[in-house]
């Protein structure tokens, strides 16, 4: 039941493109065609779904604060989560070149419809993004990590298809010159965002209040910075 | 020389000014042009685009009829001036001319900014781009009063109408280009943008929530009712209306979506004339026939339990989903939409399913829209030409490989 709500909610209600807008670039760029688009889409799902699971293991034995108690008890205030960005993007490119070889060696036919894309989204925002998300969610197990990487990854892949079928729809369409090309792509895209808000909200109703809340707490939060700000700079003033 | 004769003569001598394309328009709204083809064979039909614009609205003409005197008939139930309305369609309480004015006072202007702004949009970017004035703002111009609260500011309107016609139309070249129902589009855009004038149980009542503010400042008057059937399930209440309530459409909710009745009358009229396509209506009937049974089935099986906050709306049976809400009107008048729909036959079934089907799991699964029909209709239009495409390829691939057995 877990699995299956993690699934659907980052298919459809955190989609990687239309909730974050990431990933942005190749979505744009590649979505011309929807053969391209499809191989483009299954190739991040499988790097997604490599890397997540991958990466929670380096986040829970390694990075998170205490994640080293497993060396000795001596390690157990260490805190290496300032590496995380580093490690991720390290563990991500490694992966793809080591898929891509792996790939090339055993399966040529899938390699000659994926090859290109692999080293292509090695650079993607919403492979690194499914990564930084896993960690800040607090993701509790190994198979939910899988799952959520499988699952952003199908969110990304379906707005990429509904983009390219679009963009192939609208080939003949009269779009005014100035919006050609990337402009009405990126209109569409805010209109499909629309579409897919029919999902926002679906399964975490009631914890809202909560989160208004918090919202309201951090504003104050920052009123008060925004008032010491003030006063700092009004004392350089007095002292100018 | 017949005035016929003279406007042509008018439009020949002027053929180079920059205004010709509005004038045009409204000539050939009048008028039969002199114009005809030059050379080779043209095909003579009836149905040009403003003729199959005008069957749509002469569809919907009953429904905006009956919205009106059902606004100034839930006006006057929610103030508790009148009696409920019991004695069948032809009910005296629900026809007076008293709830006709109030209902017509409300509406008209919302008829009028509706289409004043539209087509003013419309007739601006005719004469910009220098073509022909398109009939496409016809219908959504009559679709945007029907599916808006009857207290919605008129400024409001105005704004999501001209969002919802350049950024949902003519960014993309204007008629039968969009990729979204542009009715759709502003309903949306105004749900997103003024979320505490489009949602709420009370805002589809004329007079309901400035009533419901007054008792909170504690003016000593009754309480009322005026919340929709939706709202009132969500929270688990017992429905104050009857299922002949609610088929009739004597309940409260947008204007043009509550009388069942007249909507399936308009649809076979549309049906009949070949302008929607009984095959998106069917479909999406079927959806949500079968997402409901889904719904009744989880409930009845204990699933999930009585205090559960989906309990409500997913106990209620099958086809009350079908009479209550927006969901007929979608049905007949949206999803239908040739443009923003899947073109190919097998597409137009896998569109309507999934419009029913989407349109049910977002009412009961979200509590923050209560009325699914609309995102569900926009979700799919997002994903009509991916229906297509595969629709079109599978078919490529069948052709071929018959190619193959023929050759072989």
């Amino acid at each position: 039941m877990e699995h299956i709500e993690l699934f659907f909610k980052s298919i459809f209600i955190d989609n990687m493109v239309f909730a974050t807008f990431l990933g942005m670039c190749s979505y744009l760029a590649v979505s011309k065609k929807v053969s391209t688009a499809v191989g483009l889409g299954a190739a991040v799902i499988f790097v997604l779904a490599i890397t997540v699971p991958l990466n929670w293991l380096l986040d829970q034995y390694l990075l998170q604060p205490g994640a080293l108690t497993w060396l000795g008890a001596e390690y157990a205030d260490y805190d290496l989560s300032f590496l995380s960005f580093i490690m991720f993007i390290a563990t991500i490119a490694t992966m793809v070149q080591l898929v891509e070889i792996v790939v090339e060696k055993f399966s040529p036919s899938l390699y000659n419809s994926l090859g290109i894309f692999l080293p292509l989204i090695a650079v993607n925002c919403a492979i690194l993004g499914g990564s930084l998300f896993m960690q800040s969610r607090e993701i509790p197990t190994l198979g939910l990590a899988t799952t959520y990487g499988i699952g952003s990854g199908i969110g990304w892949f379906l707005a990429i298809l509904a983009i390219a079928a679009i963009r192939e729809k609208i080939r003949y369409s009269n779009v005014p010159p100035a919006l050609r090309g990337l402009g009405i792509t990126f209109i569409i895209t805010g209109l499909m965002a629309i579409g897919f808000m029919s999902f926002g909200g679906m399964l975490t109703g009631g914890d809202d209040e909560g989160a208004k809340e918090e919202k309201t707490a951090k504003i104050e939060d920052s009123k008060e910075d925004l008032e010491k700000v003030k006063d700092i700079a009004n004392n350089i003033k007095v002292n100018e | 020389m017949s005035l016929k004769k003279k406007l042509h003569d008018f439009k020949v001598k002027n053929k180079d000014k920059k205004w010709l394309p509005a004038f045009s328009a409204i000539h050939t709204f009048l008028f039969l042009p002199d114009e005809v083809t030059h050379g080779g064979t043209h095909i003579k039909a009836a149905d040009d685009l403003k003729r199959t614009m005008n069957t749509v609205i002469m569809a919907m003409v009953p429904c905006l009829i009956f919205g009106m005197f059902n606004a100034g008939y839930q006006h006057h139930i929610a103030l508790g001036e009148i009696q409920a309305a019991t004695a069948g369609f032809f009910s005296p309480e629900f026809w007076s001319m008293d709830n006709f004015f109030v209902g017509f006072w409300k509406i008209l202007p919302l008829v009028i900014i509706s289409y004043g702004v539209g087509l003013g949009i419309e007739f601006i970017f005719a004469i910009i781009k220098g073509h022909e004035v398109e009939e496409g703002y016809l219908v959504t111009g009559m679709l945007v009063p029907l599916i808006v609260p009857v207290d919605i500011p008129l400024w409001m309107l105005a704004v999501a109408v001209v969002f919802g016609v350049v950024i949902g139309k003519e960014v993309f070249g204007g008629t039968g280009m969009n990729i979204l129902n542009p009715a759709l589009t502003i309903r949306a855009f105004l749900f997103f943008a003024y979320p505490t004038w489009m949602s709420g149980d009370k805002v589809w009542v004329h007079g309901a929530v400035e009533r419901d503010q007054a008792i909170a400042a504690g003016e000593n008057l009754d309480a009322i009712s005026g919340e929709t059937i939706l709202g009132t399930l969500a929270q688990g209440k017992e429905v104050a209306y009857s299922a002949a309530d609610m088929f009739l459409g004597f309940i409260p909710g947008s204007v043009g979506e509550t009388s069942v009745l007249l909507i399936v009358l308009g649809g076979l009229f549309l049906i009949f004339s070949k302008i929607g396509s009984w095959r998106i209506m069917l479909s999406s009937v079927l959806g949500a026939v079968v997402m409901g049974l889904i719904f009744n089935q989880v409930a009845s099986a204990g699933i999930i339990s009585e205090s559960s906050k989906f309990y409500g709306l997913m106990s209620a049976p099958f086809w009350e989903h079908l009479l209550i809400g927006g969901f007929a009107f979608g049905t007949v008048f949206m999803a239908t939409d040739p443009v923003t729909a899947s073109q190919t036959t097998k597409g137009k079934w896998i569109y309507g399913f999934l419009v029913g089907f989407i349109s049910i799991l977002i009412r009961v699964f979200n509590p923050a829209y209560p009325e699914g029909v609309m995102l569900a209709i926009l979700l799919m239009n997002v994903f009509a030409p991916t229906i297509d495409h595969y629709v079109v390829q599978g078919n490529v691939k069948q052709r071929m490989k018959r190619l193959k057995a023929k050759t072989a």
